[in-house]
């Protein structure tokens, strides 16, 4: 018999401090596995954010920085700037991209900065014990919000794919989640696709990754899936919004 | 050597591009901008990246990812500008990371004003950002020696592992004065931390400001504060004018310094024995070379462009065995000779 | 002839796996705990496995390793 599945070389063999269930290591299996694939952990560079996988540092076997909280994406266009052969991802929360750092996650992608972005979109603060996120839902109840999210105080949840499809300077923009096999291999592929755009010098590729996180949803990790599915999929549908490889295809 | 005619802003930026930095990403703020317009039309060439960040937080971080892999990178604004890059430069601090800031002071607080001022001295030499460290400040008076202590700030940047700053100030970077240039920087020390791709030869490096444990948060500041010792003991720098025989002591540092210099050149001239001490590097603050130039004085008058900020420092650094007196300009006002010669004339500076 | 291996520490029992294993033959141990404290997965009927590595794809630990 031959093995024909174990943990990619990329992913450092060592428990990660994820809770139970938390998709979180789904997510940095596929990257790992990407990296894997094309042969690139040597010379590649990660960015790590403030928030539950603020210690992806020491799970990825390349070289790793720890940004600071929403910053990632500018501290990669310094590394990428400085090493432009080499490759760049961040690794991002909701709250991290899409609130304190909606700033520097536009500009790097207005500005068609050639990395690749892996956001993981679980609609709440995790590593600080729930509060609510910009990607929070309507009526979802975290510790900030414990009626629910009320749009007419607190506002809508942000879709960050499809505001970021509008920018020349992205590449690509696709959401994928990791509930199932089936989604699990769609998600790779989208990966795949944005470190292959760097490859490409095509600019700045964003994959949002729908998450869960059952601990602060007071879920069961398998009742976490099925929460992706039934709310958060019709809320933030799974799609390609932009894809610039795509439009040479039909040009 | 070539001798340039030159702005101080312009200076700044060109003696940054002769030390090797590879790197600036920078914010428009006046009266500091001309570092970004020179480095704008210059980097390029030079093989550099400059880059005009959406802001001064976004710029200092993509700082923090520069000099990361290794490169020397830096930064330049002006005093609202440096209150908004002070999140990055802890993170930088704590990631022991090099590079150089400068700030090209104007009056604050808030959007304050444009003109000249000293009002960040704390903010520069006590708590620019949270957390256990220190910035190695250098106070330059001149074009030339704006040139000199950027040159000199990238190797301290890169020998200590810490984060550098040029405080000027708006008077500064404004003026033009000839300046001779060192040739360019080729040789740079290795930095085996440096994440730029271990490309399969060593193990993962990181670089992290991060420590879950407090015993190992408090080892990394405690190393780091042994490297602050070091350069205590070792780069302290200051000037001493006419301290020897003083019966008074000036003490002012940056452009104020300029007017100190010549209020003593006055008072002399009037048989009045005036000194002046002009700390270059403000944080290490000198103590000892100020004890040195206080020894026969008997009083100290302290002048800044502010309210009076670097005085704790003089009274500190002195244990308060002179009397310090104050005078200072502030809000974008300079103060001039004259009034600084009638305060000496003030306090005593008789025949 | 294909086979599925669980490490026993690594597991957290979140049980992801057992939603896809397509021969339904991922189960949740009931007694035995390893030392963190978790109930880690095992297969039930190891005759029956295919090795389509569905269930170590579904694995947020890396915890399960597969041979075919």
């Amino acid at each position: 018999m031959a093995v024909v599945f174990e943990r990619p070389k990329a992913l450092v063999d060592i428990p990660t401090h994820y809770c139970p269930g938390c998709t979180h290591g789904i997510i940095h299996r596929l990257v790992a596995e990407v990296i894997d694939e094309m042969g690139i952990e040597g010379d590649t560079i990660g960015v790590c954010p403030v928030g539950c996988s603020v210690m992806a540092y020491d799970y990825f076997g390349c070289d790793m920085i720890e940004a600071a909280h929403g910053r990632a994406p500018a501290t990669a266009t310094g590394v990428k700037r400085a090493m432009p052969d080499k490759f760049v991802f961040t690794y991002q929360g909701d709250g991290d991209l899409a609130a304190i750092g909606t700033a520097e996650t536009v500009h790097a992608a207005t500005r068609g900065e050639n990395i690749v972005v892996i956001f993981v979109n679980n609609t709440i603060y995790g590593m600080t014990g729930g509060q609510m996120a910009p990607t929070t839902l309507p009526g979802q109840v975290t510790q900030t919000t414990p009626f629910g999210r009320d749009t007419n105080v607190q506002g809508y949840p942000v879709r960050m794919c499809e505001m970021l499809s509008t920018l020349d300077g992205v590449a690509l923009a696709q959401r994928v989640t990791v509930n199932s096999v089936p989604h699990i291999r769609e998600a790779k592929k989208a990966i795949r696709k944005a470190f292959e755009n760097q490859k490409n010098g095509l600019g700045f590729s964003i994959v949002e990754i729908l998450s869960t996180c059952p601990t602060n949803w007071g879920m069961t990790p398998v009742d976490a899936l099925k929460r992706v599915e039934d709310e958060m999929i019709p809320y933030y549908p799974l799609g390609v919004y932009k894809d610039k490889t795509a439009e040479e295809v039909n040009k | 050597m070539e001798r340039n005619l030159m702005k101080g802003n312009e200076a700044l930026a060109e003696a940054a591009l002769r030390a090797g930095c590879k790197c600036f990403f920078g914010y428009p703020i006046t009266p500091q901008t001309e570092i970004s317009a020179y480095l704008a039309k210059n980097m390029a060439k030079a093989g550099g990246v400059f880059l005009q960040a959406e802001s001064e937080v976004a710029a200092i971080n993509m700082v923090l990812g520069a000099a990361s892999t290794g490169v020397r990178a830096m930064t330049s604004s002006s005093s609202p500008g440096v209150s908004l890059k002070s999140e990055g430069v802890s993170y930088i601090a704590g990631s022991d990371l090099p590079c150089v800031i400068i700030n090209v002071q104007r009056g604050g607080p808030g959007l304050g004003g444009i003109q000249p001022s000293q009002a960040d001295y704390w903010q520069a030499t006590k708590a620019l950002g949270h957390g256990d460290y220190q910035l190695l400040v250098y106070a330059p008076s001149s074009v030339q020696e704006m040139v000199d202590k950027v040159t000199l700030a990238f190797d301290m940047a890169d020998a200590y592992r810490m984060p550098v700053m040029i405080l000027a100030d708006g008077l500064l970077g404004q003026m033009m004065e000839p300046v001779t240039f060192p040739e360019k920087k080729t040789d740079f020390i290795e930095k085996p931390w440096a994440t730029d791709g271990h490309g399969g030869k060593r193990k993962h490096n990181i670089t992290n400001s991060l420590y879950l444990k407090p015993e190992e948060l408090e080892k990394s500041v405690v190393e780091r504060f042994k490297r602050y010792d070091e350069i205590k003991a070792k780069h302290t720098e200051a000037e001493l004018y006419l301290t020897e025989d003083a019966d008074i002591i000036v003490t002012a540092y940056g452009a104020t310094a300029r007017v100190a210099k010549s209020a003593v050149n006055l008072a002399r001239a009037e048989g009045i024995k005036a000194g002046l001490f002009r700390p270059i590097t403000l944080w290490p603050f000198p103590v000892n070379e100020i004890n040195e130039a206080v020894k026969n004085a008997k009083v100290i008058l302290d002048v800044e462009m502010s309210m009076g900020q670097m005085i704790e420092d003089v009274k500190l650094a002195t244990n308060c065995s002179k009397p310090v007196e104050f005078y200072g300009r502030t809000g974008g006002v300079i103060p001039t000779p004259a009034e600084v010669l009638e305060q000496i004339k003030k306090l005593g500076g008789a025949k | 002839m294909a086979k599925i291996t669980v490490d026993f520490e690594r597991c957290k029992g979140c049980a992801l796996c057992t939603t896809a294993c397509p021969k339904k033959i991922v189960a949740m141990n009931q007694e035995k705990r390893n030392r963190k404290g978790y109930y880690p997965a095992y297969c039930t009927d190891e005759s029956s496995c295919i090795g389509c590595a569905m269930c170590a794809m579904m694995c947020p630990d890396c915890a399960i390793t597969v041979e075919k």
